[in-house]
């Protein structure tokens, strides 16, 4: 397949494309910001006939869910988007979509929950969706964005995994910014069906051989059937890989599930998740040329949680701080409470965790220097005295 | 073996993916007849329904399709599944069906 | 226009929805639905949606699905936003020739707390939006699943766990929601009431609903043996006096505004609604330890007024057919 041209598109626009590169047959969707361009741009698809889908417009993202569930429960290829709100109405069909294990791929345009009820970027509500079942990745920039969403289809209906994937970009840091996209163009000769074939459904509802779906599981049996869900999640974690390795074979980028940078011989780390990343790669480059030995880690990754990749990348490291977008309220940001859970009982470095960027809170170069700075002190210390510290607010 | 008896033996990684059950109205395997405190009696005393198909109240309205149409022309209460409610007792116009206590 | 069955015997014999052997209290009269609504359909491959309510719960407790056709439940509130998803992506698969062509029907149910209540704005999107299918709520008056509380659907007076027959509160205060009313008024094809007590009219409503190419609903009333405190041969007693007392009236509405009344036969004498109220335990104090004749009089007033205002939209309906 040919690639490529490369385009200026705002993130939300390079996804609506992606999306539309994979065909999918049923999109139920409700408009939020900072989605909501995505949703736009494929309805034009759609009205075009540039795409043979059935566009529903649900009239609440609970029902968009619940549209996706039914969908997918068909065989169908199946998508949405959404953000904050939507996500928090529609979360306990999301729940529910992964314990089904069905196949279906959502774009959440990250951005804060209510309340107060803010429109910009953090985590919290993909966090909100942690523990739901649902594969995660999060993207850098605008063409991993459109790289993941066509990822997304491939690993949620790979049989191995049959599980739903959300693709998060950062609202309007991503989602309304405009970079360069290559965008891959599928020729007579050569579709996107290699890397991505028509979806053959691990089961699906069939006339012809019927099965029951949603039975009331009582303790005898719920147990197993979740553990069996965990399995399955679990295990998609060499399937996201070998997706991964397929799509940089074909086409040259490679998005790894953890990427350090200048880890070799970093004395002290951050991880980093989402756009942030990219700030924190050129802090790096400018501590570097000051001399110091700091370095990064990006997590594209989320769940399933790659345990040994992020193993791997921070133990040589003296001191790492996790920045999370989102924080657990009375606990701590959940991509820390994961990796300290990842390098319990090892000997590594000392972790902390920072709280930046709530609520679209700028994450600037200085951002990164107050944190690399805390972090060496730390190390100075040999302790970590505050685990979790919130970075770049008024009155700290 | 019932689908209970045969799941029981599996191990999580045997079960049907997404807590599905792979074939249809496995729930035949389950005996409702078991709850029955009162069995219905057809046809027991002077009271005879002798054409059914004429009529067909109790097999339409009984909620667990313990009656069963059988040819040429009869019922059969399946008292398998029967929980012995007494609806089609109760609406039987000829009076035909009888409720006696197991 | 379809046939309909004229005769019980008519209907298929064999069992083409639920199975025996599902978990539903002895004598439940929405076993008896779901039987009906796979008789109605003969000739057309279901697939059956169900929102969280008895009839899921019972039928499916893991790993025994007293379904002989493909089932699925989602949850409560969304059987038919669901069922929307599942119509679509049947549609778009034939379409693109993934699976076969065959006209598939999309039956969504739902109890009256997932119709009235939690799930009446996926409802009303679902019919907005016009897809293929049809939705039955089985109305017991109430959430008898988590154990009798009351719903909208709920009529006025009604003893439930949550709206308590007292000394201060006799019961509900409100008036049962007017639910075909508000389904009829986002102007679909077709939809109506039912009842459980008469079969061939429940077959010919869901015949007809499926026939349209698009949303339709039908409305049964269920009385229920344990939240409405009644034996258990009783069921279809109790639904009958609902229809004849004229507090459940059969009625269709076609495109929003055509009334046709079924049952009663307007011309029968009158039942009083008090002939339905007293066989039911859940109503007892409106009789002892003495008779509350004000509530009853409340009650039989909002019946008359009720069916006067449906004759008056049948009647309507029937002196301006002249399209």
């Amino acid at each position: 397949m040919a690639k490529a041209k490369v385009l200026g598109m705002m993130g939300d626009f390079a996804v609506a494309e992606a999306a539309k590169l994979c065909n999918p047959d049923v999109i139920a969707a409700y408009p939020i910001t900072p989605q909501t361009i995505i949703v736009e741009r494929l309805a034009e698809f759609v009205a075009d006939g540039e795409l043979d889908c059935d566009y529903i417009c649900v009239e609440s993202e609970h029902s968009a869910m619940s549209a996706c569930f039914g969908a997918s429960a068909a065989g169908a290829r199946v998508y949405t988007a959404t953000a904050s709100q939507g996500l928090a109405l529609m979360i306990e069909i999301v729940y529910i979509t992964a314990s089904a294990r069905f196949p279906v791929v959502m774009t959440i345009a990250n951005r804060a929950l209510s309340g107060p009820i803010n429109i910009h970027c953090d985590h919290s509500d993909a966090m909100l969706a942690r523990d739901s079942g649902w594969i995660q990745l999060f993207a850098e920039d605008c063409q991993e964005a459109y790289d993941s969403t066509i990822q997304a289809f491939r690993i949620a209906e790979d049989k191995q995994v049959s599980l739903p994937v959300i693709n998060c970009l950062d609202g309007f840091v991503l989602s309304h910014s405009i970079e360069p996209v290559e965008i891959l163009e599928p020729t007579e000769e050569e579709t996107l069906d290699g890397f991505l074939p028509i979806r053959d459904p691990l089961y699906k509802l069939d006339v012809d051989a019927p099965i029951a779906q949603g039975l009331l599981a009582l303790p005898e049996f719920y147990m197993e059937i979740k553990r069996g869900q965990q399995e399955a999640h679990l295990r998609s974690l060499d399937v996201i890989k070998e997706v991964i390795q397929d799509f940089g074979d074909r086409w040259g980028r490679y998005w790894p599930v953890v990427e350090p940078y200048q880890m070799d011989d970093a004395e002290v780390a951050v991880v980093t998740i989402g756009s942030s990343t990219g700030t924190g790669r050129a802090a790096v480059d400018e501590l570097r040329a000051e001399g110091k030995k700091v370095g990064l880690v990006k997590l594209r990754c989320f769940r399933p949680f790659p345990v040994k990749d992020i193993q791997a990348a921070l133990k040589n490291a003296g001191a790492v701080g996790v920045c999370d977008r989102a924080v657990s309220f009375g606990s701590t940001g959940p991509a820390y409470a994961d990796t300290a859970g990842a390098m319990v009982g090892r000997s590594g470095p000392l972790i902390k965790n920072f709280i930046i960027g709530l609520g679209g809170k700028d994450i600037t170069i200085d951002t990164f220097r107050a944190m690399y700075d805390n972090l060496y002190a730390d190390l100075a210390k040999g302790e970590v005295e505050e685990p979790v510290e919130w970075i770049g607010i008024r009155g700290e | 073996m019932t689908i209970q008896d045969e799941y029981r033996k599996k191990g999580w990684k045997d079960l049907p993916p997404g807590g599905i059950v792979d074939r249809p109205a496995t729930a035949r395997d389950y005996k409702t007849g078991t709850w029955r405190a009162f069995r219905p009696i057809r046809n027991k005393d002077k009271k005879i329904c002798q054409n059914p198909e004429a009529c067909l109240v109790c097999w339409i309205l009984c909620p667990d399709a313990a009656i069963i149409r059988v040819e040429p022309n009869e019922l059969e209460i399946d008292l398998d599944y029967c929980k012995g409610c007494g609806v089609c007792a109760l609406e039987c116009p000829l009076k035909a069906i009888e409720m006696e206590q197991e | 226009m379809a046939d309909y069955p004229t005769k019980l015997a008519d209907l298929p014999k064999e069992e083409r929805s639920v199975s025996s052997g599902h978990r539903l209290c002895t004598g439940c009269a929405a076993g008896t639905i779901a039987r009906l609504v796979g008789k109605a359909v003969p000739d057309k491959p279901l697939m059956w949606v169900n929102a969280t309510c008895c009839m899921e719960v019972a039928t499916t407790i893991y790993p025994f699905a007293a379904w002989h056709v493909p089932w699925i439940h989602c949850a409560f509130e969304n059987a038919a936003a669901t069922a929307s998803g599942v119509r679509s992506g049947l549609d778009m698969l034939m379409k693109k020739g993934r699976i076969p062509q065959r006209d598939i029907e999309v039956i969504a149910i739902g109890g009256d707390g997932g119709t009235y209540d939690i799930g009446i704005q996926a409802i009303s999107g679902a019919i907005e939006r016009g897809h293929d299918f049809v939705y039955i709520c089985y109305d017991n008056e109430a959430y008898m699943n988590t154990g009798i509380q009351r719903s909208g659907a709920t009529m006025h007076a009604a003893w439930t766990t949550t709206s308590p027959a007292g000394e201060a509160i006799p019961g509900k205060q409100e008036f049962k929601k007017p639910l075909l009313r508000i389904v009829a008024a986002h102007g679909l094809e077709y939809c109506a009431t039912a009842s459980c007590s008469y079969p061939l009219d429940f077959v010919r409503k869901v015949k007809r609903a499926v026939d349209v190419k698009g949303p339709a609903f039908v409305h049964i009333i269920q009385p229920c043996l344990r939240g409405w405190r009644f034996g258990t041969e009783m069921s279809f007693q109790v639904a009958r006096l609902a229809v004849e007392s004229r507090f459940f009236p059969l009625y269709e509405v076609y495109w929003g505004h055509k009334f046709v009344l079924n049952y009663p036969n307007p011309i029968l004498t009158k039942v009083d609604v008090e002939d339905y109220l007293k066989l039911q335990g859940r109503l007892r104090h409106l009789f002892k330890p003495e008779r509350k004749q004000e509530i009853l009089d409340v009650i039989q007033a909002h019946v008359d007024k009720e069916w006067d205002k449906l004759l008056e939209l049948a009647e309507f309906s029937e002196r301006s057919a002249t399209y």
